[in-house]
């Protein structure tokens, strides 16, 4: 479950490896002769999330934020027909809450029972944060969690965690880096990255550095 | 129940490990076991709720040492196998044995859009007002179901705020078990750091929860 584990099946254990991969195709196998799986179904469910979902939407949805004050009153407001307005909407987003970050408070999200993620808008859940490490620490452990990813916030920040015990999902509105005064919406997404709206990390600072 | 999913807290898993430039799936099985998990959900016929404790629902050394899409490929199988969907002889011959069992729908290519694009909204109708408001203090239940509940172990018996208010969701401790949808309030609850590690912990760290009416009392 680990990402240690992960990593473990890929670099050392080729032969659980491979009995893994055996037993999906033929599972797989089994399922078309059956009838009960259209094999070109399968193929536009990877492309669709390898391809077309995935952070690049947050990341548009918190540039437009930031840029304009009314529509980042109504995603913090009702985040679900917000969303939707600029296309995003469906399967493990069903319902979305944004969580503001500002310079006092910081939202991370987690789902310590199993790997809620706002699909729609981020794309799959990365390892980490359906390892044991992630969903054991982030809630009793959030600053130490957050080192882990090279982040230090002031002493005195709150930090909210966001335990995603339901089918309400979360996605973090990072704080818009300065030095990014009259930027274009698409300029500025490019700085939003997918740990910055889980609030694992920050906006990236204008120049590359985050 | 009380299985090796129910993390919050725990200690010993050491740190996170981030993977730079992280592909969205780790070989081909995965992208097959993904699929196939997602395309199954409409032949199949069961909700959220069942696939997420057929994925629990083992022992802690087999959820522990499995990889995530690993998790998901048994718990497919299982949901499949109790259901009589296939047998354990013909996922060991990768061929199918016996006629198949009559289903509802296929998902077909030109379906998938639509159907993810629908997902599963889980809001209904409420049928009684909200007992709790914004503000409430609230204290979690102490229940420790041997079949699926989403009130975590860190949380129960201690004492939160009510943040939020969602509208009444699908139960899925009933809903897992095919026993209805028993749509129920859904709150989110904070909670101090303190009030859940002890005066040790970090007094700027609040955690919530979302939690279902029927998971709390007055505090």
């Amino acid at each position: 479950m680990s990402g240690h584990d992960h990593d473990h099946h890929h670099d050392h254990d080729h032969s659980e490896l491979s009995e893994t991969e055996l037993r999906v195709r033929a599972l797989e196998t089994l399922l078309t002769e059956k009838g009960y799986v259209d094999p070109a179904a399968l193929d536009v469910l990877i492309e669709t999330y390898e391809k077309k979902v995935g952070p690049r939407n947050g990341a548009r949805v918190v540039a437009k934020a930031w840029v304009d004050p009314e529509y980042r009153k109504r995603l913090l407001a009702d985040g679900t027909p917000a969303i939707a307005e600029i296309g995003y909407a469906g399967r493990q987003g069903e319902h979305v809450v944004a969580l503001e970050n500002t310079p006092t408070t910081h939202n991370m999200v987690v789902c310590t029972l199993c790997s809620c993620y706002p699909w729609p808008v981020l794309g799959l859940p990365p390892v980490w944060y359906k390892s044991a490490p992630y969903r054991s620490r982030a809630v009793s452990d959030p600053r130490g969690v957050l080192r882990d990813f090279g982040v230090e916030l002031p002493k005195d920040t709150e930090i909210r965690i966001w335990d995603s015990t339901a089918e309400i999902r979360y996605i973090v509105l990072p704080m818009r880096p300065a030095g990014t005064e009259g930027w274009s919406e698409e300029k500025l997404a490019d700085l939003v990255t997918r740990d910055s709206m889980i609030g694992t990390g920050l906006a990236k600072k204008p120049g590359g550095a985050t | 129940m009380d299985g090796a999913q129910d993390m919050g807290g725990v200690k010993g898993f050491g740190p996170v490990q981030p993977e730079p430039n992280e592909p969205i799936f780790h070989g081909e099985w995965e992208r097959r076991a993904f699929a196939l998990t997602l395309a199954m959900g409409r032949p199949g016929g069961w909700n959220i709720d069942m696939s997420r404790f057929a994925r629990e629902n083992r022992p802690h050394d087999d959820y522990l040492s499995k990889s995530y899409y690993q998790i998901w490929l048994a718990g497919l199988e299982k949901l499949m196998l109790e259901r009589g969907l296939i047998s354990e002889d013909e996922i060991a011959r990768g061929h199918s044995l016996d006629p198949p069992k009559p289903v509802k729908a296929v998902l077909s290519s030109s379906d998938v859009g639509a159907m993810l694009h629908r997902g599963g909204p889980t809001e209904r109708d409420p049928l009684q007002p909200a007992r709790y408001g914004i503000g409430d203090r609230v204290r979690m239940k102490n229940i420790n179901p041997p079949t699926h509940t989403r009130l975590p172990r860190y949380v129960r018996g201690r004492v939160g705020t009510i943040e939020l208010l969602h509208g009444a969701h699908v139960f899925p401790d009933t809903n897992s078990l095919g026993q209805g949808e028993d749509p129920q309030w859904l709150y989110t609850v904070r909670f101090d750091g303190t009030e859940l590690w002890g005066a040790e912990a970090d007094p700027t760290t609040k955690v919530s929860v979302d939690a279902w009416e029927s998971y709390l009392e007055p505090a």
